[in-house]
Formats: C-alpha cells, structure tokens, sequence
C-alpha cells in the first residue's frame, strides 16, 4: 500500500498528541510513515512504534531549529520527492500550516488546512464560518497535502518495528532568511493543552481582573480540564494571549466547555461553539451566550462555581 | 520605506455568510467589508513608515468590484495609493491561485517590506503570507505581535504556545501581524474625504500576464464535493441562581458523566 507521509510535531523528541492522531488517520489511507525533522529522535522512537509508524524518515539539520519554517519545508519538499507518497498530513498549528503551504507551492500539490476529519480517500472535513458550516472537500492536484486539527481521531496503539532512513538534505540558503535570534520558553501549567482537552472552562469580562481567574483555575483543575479566555479578558492583560478563545485565538472542540462571565460574542463563538457539550455562567440572563447552552446559570460566578468546585469534591467523595 | 499591506474584502463575520451554488464564498450577495484582522496590517505599515520618516504605502487587494470598499477604508486611514485586482475568471480561487495573482502584482511594484494579517475572518487559512513568500524567495517572518524595523531589519516578536521568539529577517521581507501589535486607527474625517483622491490602479488577469486558465475555480487544485448548513444549536436548560444554581450546575455535569 502507498505511504501516508505524516510530519510529526515534536519538542525535542516529546511527541505531540496530535501527531499520534495523525498516525491513526494515516492508517485508514495506507501506510503511516512519520517524517522526523530536528533532533530528538531518541526520545520519540517509542511513541511513533507504538502508534504505528512503518517507518521513520530522518533528517536532522541546525537550519531545522535556527530559522523559521522554510528549512522544514525543504526537508520535507525532498523526502515526498524521494518517496512519492500517496498524501503528507501535518498537524494545523501555526508552524505546520506554513510549512504545508509552502509544501504545496514547491510540489505544485493542492492543500487543505483545518480539516477535523479525513476519509480513507481522503476526503477532508471542514468546519467553517465559525462552525455553522461543514465542508467536505478533496485535493485534485498533485499529492494532496493536508493539516488535521487536534482531535481529529482518536489515536489508536499499532505497535510496530519501523524501518529508520536517513534522508540528507542541503538546505539551500534561500531557506535560510528568517532567523530565530532569541527564544524564551514559557512556563507550563501542567494543565491539559487548550485545543486537546476533553473539559475547557474559560472566563471572560466578568472575571473582572486577573485575580478572578484563581476560580477559573480551581474549577479546572477540579475537573481536570484545560483554562481558556475571551478576548476581552486576554486583550485587559488577565490572562495570557496564548489561552485565548476564539477567532483570533485558539479553535477548541472538547466534549465539555463552560463559558464564566463570557457574553458570547461572535469572536468567541468562532473559537468553540462546535463544543460537545456547552455551559455558562452569566448574571446577565440576555447573554447571547446562552443561545448555544445545554446548560446555563444566571448568575453570579464568584458564588455559583465555588459552590460548583465544593460539590465536586463532595460527590467525588 | 517603500510598504505594500496586502489586504482582503470579506463577508461580515457578524452577518449571515453564505456559499453560492457552486459551493464558493458568497462574496457579492452579502454584506462585505475590509477584514478586520487586516486593519492591524494597515495600522502596523502606518506606524512602521510614520518611524521611517519618509516613502509610501500602496495597499493590494484582488476580489470582485465590492472590494474596492475595503481599499477605500485602508486609504482613508492613511497611505498613498492601491492596486485592485480585479476580473471574472478570478472567481473560485484557491489560496495557491490568490498567491500567484499577488506575486505577479508584487513584481510589478517596488516595495522594501510587504504587511498582512494573520489570517483572513473568511476562509482563515493563515498560508498566502508563506506561499507569497516562498513564490518569491523572499524571507516570511510571521504572526508578529511585536514589530520594528531598523537599519534595513525587520525583527519580530511572536509568541506561540511554547515560547517567546524574537525573529529577524533583512529586507525585502513579508510579515504577518496579529491582532496584538496594537489597536487600528479610526479614520478621521480629512482622512475619509483625502482617500477619495488617492489613485486606485486596477488590473486585469491580462495586464499581470495571467490567463483565465491559470486561475479561478476550474484551476483550483482541490474541489468543494459537499457544503452543510449545521443545524443552529439550541438554548437549553437555563435556571436562575437562587443560592443553589452550583448545586444544579453539578447535578447537570453528573447527569452527562462529566463528573
């Protein structure tokens, strides 16, 4: 069966949930092949075997960590010219769509971004205009290149004994014009991450200041769920932009998501009225977003979800 | 400082959007205006020349006749002129037709720096920056949230989910600015009345050395098989909080296993 190339998105060999989705997708297509680009193999051989990589496509070059993107997409521009594979799927984070977009002007290739499902055919799905359309689409030109949003799949365990090959490539200097010249890590939360977890509980305006978020955070970490925010509170320096939600922020789609002192503003909504399950908490019983809740509370949230957290722990018991 | 800021007419995010019937954008039949995300591109080249003390803006935009209103609005918050491309057999492009138009524009102009949003409110793409980019062999330096240029060097800052990045590139290069490098201007009243007098050059596919067959729908290297309207979500249960709305919000998450 043809390859199904999958670019796989790592921190130094700390392989990315997505990416082991993408893995699984692959799978319906073909056979899953990973492209590992930068060091750090050492650390992810164990997750690409156990989600079922056939095989493995290295390339390790300083250019890869340096400069922005366009090494990235040199060095997998030469391996879907060595292996002619069937499709090259890329997770949909910032970073991975630049390298598929320019992927696909090199190959003369078609692509697709944001898909939140692909076919054994490859025919995508796409939620658009701020998730009240779906669209089904497929690339007719070239090999199809395509990025896949977090929870796209479920990934699923293939273990299996891949085949490494190095590929060498000489990235070419033309790649090498956008230069990273400082790079300070953020601080984790040991949170969930915002576009992959299964609960986001997220504030906004009503927050009223960035202490607020403290009963954010603790009605999240009570149920084990990502914190997110809406512009308004992230735009007034409560919460860092990273957590946004929302169209100039993050899309997120968990099963469950609970919107506190968040009016439901178009912005917001773009970002995650595909969500399973949807709650809030409101004291402004107008509050467009109670349009979209399963389940919603006029009131208070400085009352309503300390009252919330204490009956969690009491039915955890 | 020569600066072009690239920018697009898009349907109103906070209207009704709508496909046409051969599953394209519905451009024409809705209310349009000059994308939000793009303002920050046309505030960002405001503020980078206005350092630079002297040279000019041309703002560029391909889309039907309509589109003409999203450069009239970056005219009237300032710069010097604009390209509108503009032609029938444009209509269904894909991002990788829209990157070839626009480089074929970009030959035709000088320019030191060229500035985009993020992404675009309609098909929000967020990859004409890098294919432009990468079309042109020019250095992309992307989702700034902080940006200056000096000394014939744009740096940025750019903050992802890992990290804070300070990135740099030599001019000619194009950057993409997020909606957190700054509030756009309003347009001022002088502002408004002086854009009407600003030249607005229009180009067909033509005059870019483009055939239909190289663009639009048909050229398109992937097809739209399927477009669904969801099904709007309804409003649920909605109770008021009389001292007890924690206890009831728990009793919904237990009743759907959340807890």
């Amino acid at each position: 069966m043809a390859e199904i190339l999958v670019l796989i998105d790592h921190a130094d060999g700390a392989v990315s949930k997505p990416a082991t989705e993408l893995l699984t997708i692959a799978r319906r297509m073909g056979t899953p092949a990973a492209v590992f680009l930068g060091a750090g193999l050492d650390n992810a051989r164990e997750t690409l075997a156990r989600f079922g990589a056939e095989k493995i496509y290295v390339v390790d070059d300083a250019a890869l960590s340096d400069f922005l993107v366009a090494p990235a997409a040199e060095a997998l521009a030469e391996v879907v010219t060595q292996v002619q594979p069937e499709a090259v799927l890329v997770t949909s984070t910032g970073e991975g769509k630049e390298i598929a977009a320019r992927l696909a002007v090199k190959l003369g290739s078609g692509l697709i971004t944001d898909a939140v499902d692909v076919e054994a055919d490859g025919t995508t799905s796409q939620s658009v205009f701020a998730g009240s359309y779906l669209v089904r689409a497929k690339v007719t030109q070239g090999t199809p290149i395509i990025t896949v949003k977090p929870n796209a799949a479920t990934p699923e365990v293939t273990e299996v004994t891949p085949e490494e090959v190095l590929v060498t490539v000489t990235i070419s200097d033309s790649a090498k014009t956008a230069r990273i010249v400082d790079r300070s890590a953020r601080a984790k939360s040991g949170r969930p991450e915002l576009t992959e977890a299964a609960i986001v509980v997220s504030g906004g305006r009503g927050v009223a200041g960035a202490e607020g978020f403290g009963v954010i955070e603790a009605l999240a970490d009570a149920l084990g769920a990502a914190v997110g925010a809406s512009r308004a509170a992230t735009d007034a320096g409560w919460y860092p932009h990273a957590f946004q939600v929302g169209q100039t922020g993050k899309t997120v789609s968990p099963q469950l998501y609970i919107a506190n002192g968040i009016s439901g503003a178009i912005q917001h909504r773009a970002g995650m009225q595909t969500s399973k399950t949807i709650v809030a908490v409101n004291k402004d019983p107008e509050a467009p977003i109670f349009e979209l809740t399963d389940f919603g509370v006029v009131g208070d949230l400085f009352t309503v979800l300390p009252q919330l957290i204490e009956q969690i722990a009491a039915r955890k018991g | 400082m020569k600066i072009v800021a690239l920018v697009k007419f898009v349907p109103d995010s906070t209207g009704a959007r709508a496909f046409t019937a051969d599953s394209t954008t519905d451009r024409v039949g809705v209310d349009g205006l000059l994308c939000e995300l793009d303002e920050y591109a046309v505030e960002q080249s405001l503020r980078v020349l206005e350092a630079a003390g002297d040279g000019d803006i041309t703002f560029v935009t391909v889309g039907p006749e309509q589109a003409g209103t999203a450069l009239r609005k970056a005219l009237s918050m300032g710069g010097d002129a604009a390209v509108h491309v503009v032609d029938d057999a444009i209509h269904g492009s894909d991002a990788l037709a829209t990157s070839l138009i626009l480089s074929k524009v970009l030959e035709k102009l000088e320019y030191d720096l060229v500035i985009t949003g993020m992404a675009s409110t309609d098909a929000g793409m967020a990859v004409v920056p890098v294919m432009l980019a990468e079309r042109l062999g020019l250095p992309a330096v992307t989702l700034a949230s902080e940006l200056t240029v000096e000394g014939g060097t744009v740096r940025i800052r750019r903050d992802t989910d890992d990290a804070s990045e300070t990135i740099e590139a030599s001019l000619p290069a194009i950057v993409s600015v997020t909606d957190q490098t700054g509030e756009a201007r309003y347009p001022s009243f002088k502002g408004i009345m002086a854009a009407k007098k600003k030249p607005v050059t229009t180009y067909a596919l033509a005059d870019l050395g483009l055939g239909a067959d190289d663009v639009g729908l048909a050229a398109a290297w992937s097809r739209v098989d399927e477009v669904t309207k969801r099904p709007p979500r309804s409003a649920g249960i909605k109770v008021v909080d009389e001292g007890d709305g924690g206890v009831k919000l728990a009793d919904f998450l237990v009743s759907q296993k959340f807890i």
